[in-house]
C-alpha cells in the first residue's frame, strides 16, 4: 500500500505539467496581482523580502514596512512584500529574491543580514535590478547594484546610555543583547560610552542571551536576565534583543525599575501594561533607509556600496514618548549635537 | 506484492482520501478568512520555474535523509525527536573538519561524511545509553540533547569560527575548492544545479530498504518493534536492538546536512537551515516509513514549502497558509491510513467468513 503515494504524486505532477502548459507565462499575472495602486508616472516596483516574522512584528520589520508604505503613498510606486518561512537555507532565500525579480520588481530590498549571501548571488544574476540589504556591509552581499544600508546604532545607543546614567540612582545600569554579534556589540559599545560620558564611575552590566537567533525571540530569557541585573542593583536596563525585550519590560515592571527599548518607539508599541516602565527607546529608522533607497531609484539615481544612516542622517535617534526624559532633554540634545558635529566619536566595539 | 484489484484500490484510497480531505480543509480555511480559493489552487498547481524546481529537489534530498533517520527509530517504535540536534552538531563537526582540508578533494568529502556519521551516532548514543541503562524516555532525552547541541555549536562557532569584515554571520573555515561539489544539471534551463549528493540520499534509501527488509538484523528490528515480548521470546536481545537502532538513526541524521554543505554552503554558519529534523518526522509519517513513500512525501513537502513565495506574491495569502496545508495533509494521511486499514480488515474478515460458510455448506451437504 505504500507505493501508492508515489503514483499519486506522479499523477498529480503530470496534471501540474498539463495545467501549466495551458497557463502560459505567469509573469503577466504577477504584475497584475501586484496591487492596482500607484503605477502612474513611474515604473518603479519596490519589493521587500522579510525574514520570519515579517510585517507586524512591532519592531524592525514593521519599520521597514513603514518606509515601503510611505514610498507607495508619496512616490506612487508599486510595491510587493514576501515573508520567509521557518527553517530555510540560502538557496530558499535566493529563490525568493529571484521570484521577486520575476514578478517585475525593479528594487529588491532584503530586510536583515540573514539575506547577505543570497543577495550577493541574486544581484550578480540580475545586474539590471537594484538591490538593497539592511544591516549588512559584508563582502558576501557587495555588488555594483547593491546598496548596503547600515545604521550607526552606537550613536543612538550613546544617547540612551547617557539618559540611563542620568536617571540611575544606584549608579548601576544594564545592557541585554539578543545575540553576541558585531551588530549587537555596537549597541553595547555606544550604550556604555554614553553612560560613562555622564558618569565615569558607573557600573555597566552586560548579558547576551544566546549564541543564535533564538535570543531575539525568547521573552522568558530576557526576563530572567533583567531580573538578575535588577537584583544586582541596576535600575535601568537597555535591551537590544528584539522580541525578548518584552520579558525585560516585564521584569522592570515587577521590580519597579526602568527599561530602555530598541528599534522602534517601544513606549508606543510594547504591551500597554509595561509601556510606563520604558524610559526611552533607541529608535532605528529603517523606514528612512528604505524610503531613501526607493526614492533614489525614482529620481534616477543608483545607490550602491555601504550607506550609513547615522544621527546626522536621521537614521537613529532617541524617543521622547512618555515624557520621562523631558527633564534631561536639553543635555541629550547637547550630546546629539556634539556627535553630529564630530566633537564626540562613539566607539563601535 | 499483491496485485489483486481490491487491494490496489484500497492502497490508492488512503492517499487520495488524505489529499482530498486536506484540499477541503484548506479551502474551508481560505474561504473563512476571505482569501481567493481558486487563485491559491491555481498558483499551487502551476509548474514551478526550473530554478525553483531544482530547489524543490534539493530540499527534498535533505528532508529525505532526515526522514529515513526518523523512520529507523519508528521501525523500532522509538521516537527520535533528536534528529535535529544530531544533524546540527554533526554538520558543524564535519564542516569544521572538512574546513581544515587535511585530505585532498573527494577523500576530504568522504572523511567529513564519516565524521558526521560518527558524531551524529555518538550524540544519539547518549540518549540510547540513557534509555538502555536508566530507562529514560528517548523523547525527553533527545529533546534536551537538541538544546544542548545548539549551545555547543554556538560555543564551537565562537571558538573556532571566523567572521568576514562587515558581516554579522560567523562561519567555520570554508572548505577548499577541490572539495566543493558542482552539482548535477538534472533539470534543463535551470541556472542552478541539483546537489551531487542526491546520490547519497539514494544510497541511504537503498541501504535502509535492504537492511530493514533483507537482513536478519532488519527482521529482528521489525520483530522487536512489533512486539517486545515476542521478540525476546524468540531470542532477540531487546536492549541491544534499542541501542543499535538509536545510534543508527543518529548516524543517518549526521548525514542530513551533507548535500547542502558540499553543494551550496561550503561552511557552517548562522545561515544554516534549522528544524530539518522536525520536518523529517512529518515526512516519515507521511511516507509511512517506506523508502519510496518517504521520497514522494519529501518532494510533496518541499514543493508546498517552495510555493510559499509564489502564494504570497500571486495570491496575496499569508505564508502561514502553507503550514496549514502541510498540517492538514499530515493529519488527513494519518487518519486516512487508519480508516482504510480498518475497512481492509473488515473486508478480509467478511471474506474469510464467507469462505468458511461456503465450505461448511459444501461439507455439510449430503454426498
Amino acid at each position: 500500500m505504500r507505493h501508492s503515494l508515489l503514483k499519486v504524486a506522479a499523477l498529480s505532477s503530470a496534471a501540474t505539467l498539463t495545467l501549466a502548459a495551458c497557463g502560459g507565462s505567469d509573469s503577466d499575472t504577477d504584475a497584475t496581482s501586484g496591487g492596482g495602486e500607484g503605477g502612474e508616472g513611474t515604473d518603479v516596483k519596490a519589493c521587500l523580502a522579510y525574514d520570519v516574522g515579517g510585517r507586524g512584528d512591532q519592531s524592525f520589520n514593521d519599520s521597514a514596512a513603514k518606509g515601503l508604505d510611505r514610498a507607495k503613498d508619496e512616490l506612487k510606486i508599486e510595491a510587493e512584500e514576501v515573508e520567509a518561512s521557518q527553517g530555510e537555507n540560502d538557496a530558499a532565500r535566493e529563490d525568493r529574491l529571484n521570484q521577486l525579480v520575476d514578478a517585475g520588481c525593479t528594487n529588491v530590498i532584503g530586510v536583515g543580514f540573514i539575506y547577505a549571501t543570497a543577495m550577493g548571488n541574486a544581484a550578480k544574476a540580475n545586474p539590471d535590478v537594484q538591490f538593497a540589504i539592511i544591516d549588512d556591509a559584508s563582502e558576501a552581499s557587495a555588488g555594483d547594484n547593491v546598496a548596503q544600508l547600515t545604521f550607526a546604532e552606537h550613536e543612538g545607543s550613546f544617547l540612551v546610555g547617557a539618559a540611563a546614567a542620568m536617571k540611575s540612582k544606584s549608579n548601576k545600569v544594564g545592557f541585554i543583547g539578543g545575540m553576541d554579534v558585531p551588530l549587537i556589540n555596537k549597541f553595547e559599545a555606544g550604550f556604555e560610552a554614553g553612560a560613562k560620558e555622564v558618569n565615569p564611575d558607573i557600573e555597566v552590566q552586560t548579558k547576551y542571551l544566546a549564541e543564535d537567533g533564538s535570543g531575539f525571540a525568547d521573552p522568558a530569557k530576557g526576563q530572567t536576565a533583567a531580573e538578575g541585573m535588577f537584583d544586582k542593583g541596576a535600575d535601568v536596563v537597555y535591551h537590544a534583543a528584539g522580541g525578548s525585550g518584552a520579558g525585560v519590560f516585564k521584569a522592570a515592571k515587577a521590580a519597579k525599575k526602568m527599561a530602555i527599548g530598541v528599534d522602534s518607539d517601544q513606549a508606543k508599541t510594547a504591551e500597554a501594561d509595561v509601556q510606563d516602565v520604558i524610559l526611552t527607546s533607541m529608535v532605528k529608522n529603517v523606514d528612512v533607509a528604505v524610503f531613501d533607497n526607493i526614492k533614489a531609484t525614482v529620481d534616477g539615481e543608483k545607490q550602491s556600496g555601504n550607506i550609513v544612516f547615522d544621527l546626522k542622517a536621521g537614521g537613529v535617534d532617541y524617543a521622547t514618548t512618555g515624557g520621562k526624559v523631558d527633564d534631561i532633554k536639553d543635555k541629550l540634545e547637547e550630546y546629539k549635537q556634539k556627535i553630529i558635529d564630530g566633537d564626540i566619536t562613539v566607539p563601535e566595539k | 506484492m499483491n496485485l489483486n484489484p481490491r487491494r490496489i484500490a484500497l492502497t490508492l484510497a488512503a492517499p487520495v482520501l488524505a489529499i482530498a480531505v486536506a484540499f477541503v480543509i484548506t479551502s474551508l480555511v481560505l474561504a473563512a478568512v476571505g482569501d481567493p480559493v481558486g487563485t491559491v489552487w491555481k498558483v499551487l498547481l502551476d509548474e514551478p520555474r526550473p530554478r525553483t524546481l531544482v530547489n524543490i529537489v534539493n530540499s527534498a534530498t535533505t528532508y529525505y535523509i532526515a526522514a529515513v533517520a526518523v523512520a529507523i527509530g519508528f521501525k523500532m517504535k522509538l521516537f527520535n525527536i533528536g534528529v535535529d540536534g544530531q544533524y546540527r552538531i554533526a554538520s558543524f563537526g564535519a564542516a569544521l573538519v572538512a574546513g581544515y582540508g587535511w585530505l585532498p578533494g573527494p577523500l576530504n568529502i568522504i572523511f567529513a561524511m564519516l565524521v558526521a556519521m560518527l558524531i551524529g551516532g555518538a550524540w544519539a548514543g547518549i540518549a540510547a545509553w540513557l534509555k538502555v541503562t536508566r530507562g529514560v524516555s528517548e523523547v525527553i532525552s533527545t529533546i534536551m540533547l537538541n538544546t544542548i547541541s545548539a549551545g555547543l555549536v554556538g560555543w564551537g562557532l565562537r571558538s573556532w569560527g571566523q567572521r568576514p569584515e562587515g558581516s554579522n554571520s560567523r562561519t567555520t573555515t570554508p572548505i577548499p575548492e577541490g572539495s566543493r561539489l558542482e552539482g548535477i544539471a538534472l533539470i534543463p534551463d535551470a541556472p542552478n544545479r541539483v546537489y551531487t549528493l542526491i546520490l547519497l540520499a539514494l544510497l541511504v534509501g537503498v541501504a535502509y530498504w535492504f537492511i530493514i527488509n533483507k537482513t536478519r538484523f532488519g527482521f529482528d528490528l521489525r520483530a522487536a518493534g512489533a512486539s517486545e515480548t515476542a521478540a525476546v521470546a524468540s531470542g532477540v536481545d531487546y536492549k541491544r536492538m534499542i541501542f543499535i537502532s538509536i545510534v543508527a538513526s543518529g548516524a543517518v541524521a549526521g548525514l542530513v546536512g551533507m548535500p547542502a554543505f558540499f553543494g551550496l554552503d561550503h561552511a557552517y554558519g548562522m545561515n544554516f537551515q534549522e528544524g530539518v529534523g522536525f520536518v523529517g518526522i512529518g515526512v516519515a509519517l507521511l511516507g509511512r516509513n517506506h523508502p519510496v513513500g518517504i521520497a514522494a512525501a519529501a518532494l510533496l513537502w518541499s514543493w508546498l514549502e517552495k510555493s510559499s513565495d509564489g502564494l504570497q506574491l500571486q495570491a496575496g495569502v499569508s505564508p502561514a497558509l502553507v503550514y496549514i496545508i502541510q498540517g492538514s495533509i499530515l493529519l488527513a494521511v494519518v487518519v486516512a491510513y487508519e480508516v482504510v486499514a480498518r475497512i481492509e480488515k473488515r473486508l478480509e474478515q467478511s471474506q474469510v467468513s464467507r469462505q468458511l460458510q461456503a465450505r461448511e455448506a459444501t461439507e455439510g451437504a449430503p454426498a
